[in-house]
């Protein structure tokens, strides 16, 4: 328990991945059955246990001491768990060192306790637990670790274990169960590869490398087929022996947010597309839209009525018991037009090919799509077959240029890590106002797209500028005649109620640092409102309609 | 007579009447009895200072030779008489030369602790209780959440972090005075042999450490010197937290950045800071100490003073303890 404790109090500072992974890799290396695929379940969030409120602890907390001081307590820390597993006090005669409970200890007692047990057991156990280990028992009860670590990086992790890709990680996944001590032993040469018995796993995704300069001139057109990139989330849908599981591009289940979808999914067969909101047949909704159905765990009636969902499809992994992934993609796509017409139409359509004869012409198709859903095209090798991860040459992103905003920076934050030294988010605001009034309004803050001499030239502006300071935060002058400007791109515009500005900016990042443009020539906040009109909003629409 | 009458907190700070002389005062006295060498307690420009010998050597070092009209070396158990009030300082255990104050007039005996901590410290002589009539505690940590974890686990983290990332540095924030000291010795007593790497702010305090016969082992300014950056993998360096915010910090390969401090204890604390690895460890009593030494010493009354008073007149207050706090203003907490 000691050490998953310790895992837990790291991670939850580490800011880089790559730290994150050597952490998690020693852990594992260093961590015998069952304890370390017990951890990685409680990371992927595969691990079931149930609840205790957060009524139910503070009630066992004050029965054990002044409720008073546990006020003064809770107030000045802020955090619940953090709090307990601080003040939580010490069983009188308690002797630590010799009876400290294994992960494996605290999940089985926590697993066994009935209902009306469980505050009895939990209490036992943060009676046998110092600080670290009362905090992380407390948090696998209250659910949800929230350590900043995902469970494709845990799998990451696993995969630099074993030294194998973590696509093989990724297919196995959800035919395995806690605590994976089969996993362990192949990934550490001491047995053999888990069987997939199970049915309807993940298969690993097909994913395009974006197209670099002078990529198209040695290509030949002829060879590659084009379809529109749509803006929303890649899924597989898998349907396999009555089993039903919708899956992300890394394999996490996300069938429970979506039954309208699965409701639908009546077919034999592995299919690969875009998950979008709407209607195929009328209308297709952006991304800020589908975002209202994403990283939920259930879903109201009135989100499914407001929010349908569908699936615009573009490959055929697997058709009745036949893997055809190996197949050249043209005979998936025939497969797959034929597959698709058998479904439900407003669940399932097919995404089209976009027709095209040289690169110049692609790229106008490119640069001006027919919808403002679609976000660039996509070039697939006509004869290429459907293999795991990022292979270079048979699949190709195209994406519209990003749109770019010239805005002032207005406020810079102290970085993490490598970058503690430095200010390096920057808040950015255009002009708004009426003329000779104008104030800055945030728009929206950035941390990359910057080259590592950029970050000093900004960081040396920023310590030469500051107005005020606020903790890590500086304000920097900014005004009609003096600032610094910076050519921000995006990928589109959310409106928001919560920015001031009313809009908010879809992956934005610096771009290019105008040192030559005079703060007072910066963009206005109509040029985002004027974006913002262009982008169809679906709910509206829909509210049209109906 | 009244403790009151022996004590009271004037603007100045804490004054003694019938003694004429003030403790830890925060603004330029006749007399004043410094407790510690932390900059919020032994302030320069007072006519006549009275410490222990490391205390004036230490206030000596930050504010100049001239930093007292004069000054008078006392030692740890020594009692003299200040206009017929007894004084004698005892050891505080919170940093070298350290001390508690304790005030005695007609049969009332005040011990005004300063700041002081009850684990064990090879670079301090240990906290010795006094018993008393009313007992002046800090109160820094002063809450129950606060409880120092033993500090050779702490040190045993930082080693076992920096052998799980060898090409970073361990940048180890530390406060000058005594805590970065503390940190030497502990990772000394843990078996480090390497060079430790300090900060420039560090270099006079450390060197008068160790002229003091505290070992600290081979320490070495971390500069540049013809090699480069990577010359500090897998390096430990010591310096004062503000430095790594600074681009002094920019020297050292993909640092992970550690702060030795109580404050570490709370986790929003530590991620505020952009802290990677918090060091837990303390020159302050945790919640455990401070309510132990209360009632060791006796004392039938608690002046609470810089820190969180509230909890600690509270916690008084269930154990039949008269208390109240003692506001004094200008005290920071600079040793933690």
């Amino acid at each position: 328990m000691r050490r998953f404790a310790e895992l837990l109090d790291r991670l939850v500072l580490t800011p880089s991945r790559n730290g994150k992974l050597t952490l998690l890799t020693d852990y594992f290396r260093n961590v015998e059955d069952p304890d370390r695929g017990l951890a990685l379940a409680a990371i992927t969030g595969d691990l079931s246990i149930a609840a205790v409120k957060p009524a139910m602890l503070r009630t066992l907390v004050t029965e054990r001491m002044d409720p008073v001081l546990f006020g003064y307590s809770y107030d000045y820390v802020g955090d619940l768990a953090e709090t307990v597993s601080l003040v939580w006090p010490e069983p009188p005669g308690h002797h630590a060192a010799n009876i400290r409970p294994t992960l494996a200890d605290v999940v089985g007692a926590l697993q066994s306790a009935s209902r009306s047990d469980g505050p009895r057991v939990l209490a036992r156990l943060l009676d046998r637990a110092d600080i670290s280990a009362r905090y992380a028992i407390i948090k696998l009860v209250t659910g949800g670790l929230r350590i900043g670590v995902s469970a494709r990086l845990a799998k990451q992790a696993l995969a630099d274990l074993g030294k194998v890709d973590v696509s093989e990680i990724e297919e196995l996944w959800h035919g395995l169960t806690p605590p994976y001590a089969d996993l362990f032993a192949w990934l550490e040469g001491k047995g053999p590869k888990p069987e997939t018995a199970a049915k309807a796993l993940f298969r690993p995704v097909m994913l395009a490398n974006p197209v670099g300069d002078g990529d198209l001139e040695r290509l030949d057109p002829a060879d590659y087929a084009a379809e529109w990139k749509w803006d929303g989330i890649r899924v597989q849908a898998v349907c396999e022996g009555g089993i039903r599981r919708l899956y992300s591009r890394t394999g996490d289940d996300i069938s429970p947010a979506f039954p309208d979808l699965v409701e639908a999914m009546t077919f034999e067969g592995v299919l690969d597309g875009e998950l979008l909101v709407g209607d195929p047949q009328r209308e297709t909704g952006t991304f800020s839209d589908l975002q209202q159905r994403l990283n939920r765990k259930t879903v109201s009636a009135k989100m499914l009525d407001r929010y349908p969902v569908f699936v615009r499809c573009y490959d055929l992994l697997q058709k009745g018991g036949e893997d055809v992934r190996a197949l050249p993609f043209l005979e998936r796509r025939a497969r797959l037009e034929n597959f698709v017409r058998r479904l439900d139409p407003a669940r399932f359509d097919l995404s089209p090919l976009a027709l095209f004869s040289d690169w110049p012409a692609l790229e106008e198709m490119r640069s001006n799509p027919p919808h403002p859903v679609i976000e660039g095209v996509m070039l697939k090798r006509r004869d290429s077959a459907y293999l795991a991860g990022r292979p270079k040459g048979p699949w190709f992103k195209w994406k519209r240029d990003p749109f770019t905003v010239d805005a002032v920076l207005m406020y810079a934050q102290r970085g993490h890590g490598k970058r503690s030294s430095f200010y390096s988010d920057y808040t950015f605001g255009v002009w708004a106002g009426p003329e000779g009034a104008e104030e800055l309004v945030p728009v929206g803050k950035a941390y990359f797209g910057f080259t590592d001499e950029e970050l000093r030239q900004i960081d040396k502006f920023v310590r030469d500028n500051t107005i005020e300071r606020f903790g890590p935060v500086r304000s920097v002058r900014a005004d009609r005649s003096h600032g610094l400007v910076l050519e921000v791109a995006f990928e589109g515009l959310n409106r928001s109620t919560r920015h001031k500005s009313g809009v908010a900016m879809r992956f934005p990042r610096i771009s290019r640092l105008r040192w030559d443009k005079p703060a007072g020539e910066a963009d206005r906040i109509e040029t985002l409102q004027a974006l913002l009109d262009r982008t169809i909003d679906y709910s509206e629409t829909e509210t049209r309609i109906s | 007579m009244r403790a009151s009458d022996l004590l009271c907190s004037r603007p100045e700070g804490l004054y003694c009447p019938p003694g004429d002389f003030f403790i830890d005062p925060v603004r330029p006295v006749a007399r004043a009895l410094i407790t510690h060498g932390h900059s919020d307690h032994a302030r320069p420009g007072h006519r006549a200072v009275l410490a222990t010998a490391e205390t004036l050597d230490i206030m000596e070092l930050r504010c100049g030779a001239d930093f007292a009209g004069s000054k008078q070396a006392m030692r740890l158990g020594e009692t003299i008489s200040l206009n017929d009030v007894k004084v004698t300082f005892q050891p505080a255990g919170h940093v070298l030369g350290s001390a508690q104050i304790c005030v005695e007039h007609r049969g009332m005996r005040i011990v005004a602790s300063g700041d002081y901590k009850r684990q064990p410290d090879a670079t301090c002589a240990p906290f010795i209780p006094i018993p008393c009539d009313v007992f002046i505690t800090e109160a820094t940590f002063g809450l129950p959440v606060f409880r120092h974890p033993h500090p050779a686990d702490e040190i045993a983290r930082l080693l076992k972090s920096v052998e799980q990332f060898p090409e970073r540095t361990h940048l180890v924030g530390a406060y000058a005075l005594g805590k970065a000291q503390r940190v030497i010795s502990l990772l000394r007593q843990a078996g480090y042999e390497r060079t430790i790497y300090i900060h420039g702010a560090l270099t006079k305090l450390c060197d008068y450490y160790q002229s003091r016969g505290i070992e600290l082992g081979d320490l070495q300014p971390a500069t540049v010197e013809a090699g480069g950056k990577e010359d500090f993998a897998g390096e430990i360096v010591v310096g004062p937290p503000a430095a790594f915010s600074d681009r002094w910090a920019r020297r050292f390969p993909d640092p992970v950045a550690c702060f030795a401090s109580g404050w570490m204890r709370i986790r929003q604390r530590a991620k505020q800071r952009g802290v990677e690895l918090p060091l837990i460890i303390s020159d302050h009593s945790d919640w455990d100490e401070l309510t132990e030494t209360i009632t060791e010493t006796g004392a039938g009354e608690v002046w609470v003073t810089h820190g969180r008073e509230e909890a600690l007149v509270r916690w008084c207050e269930l154990d039949g303890i008269a208390a109240r706090p003692l506001h004094l203003v200008g005290y920071e907490d600079e040793g933690d």
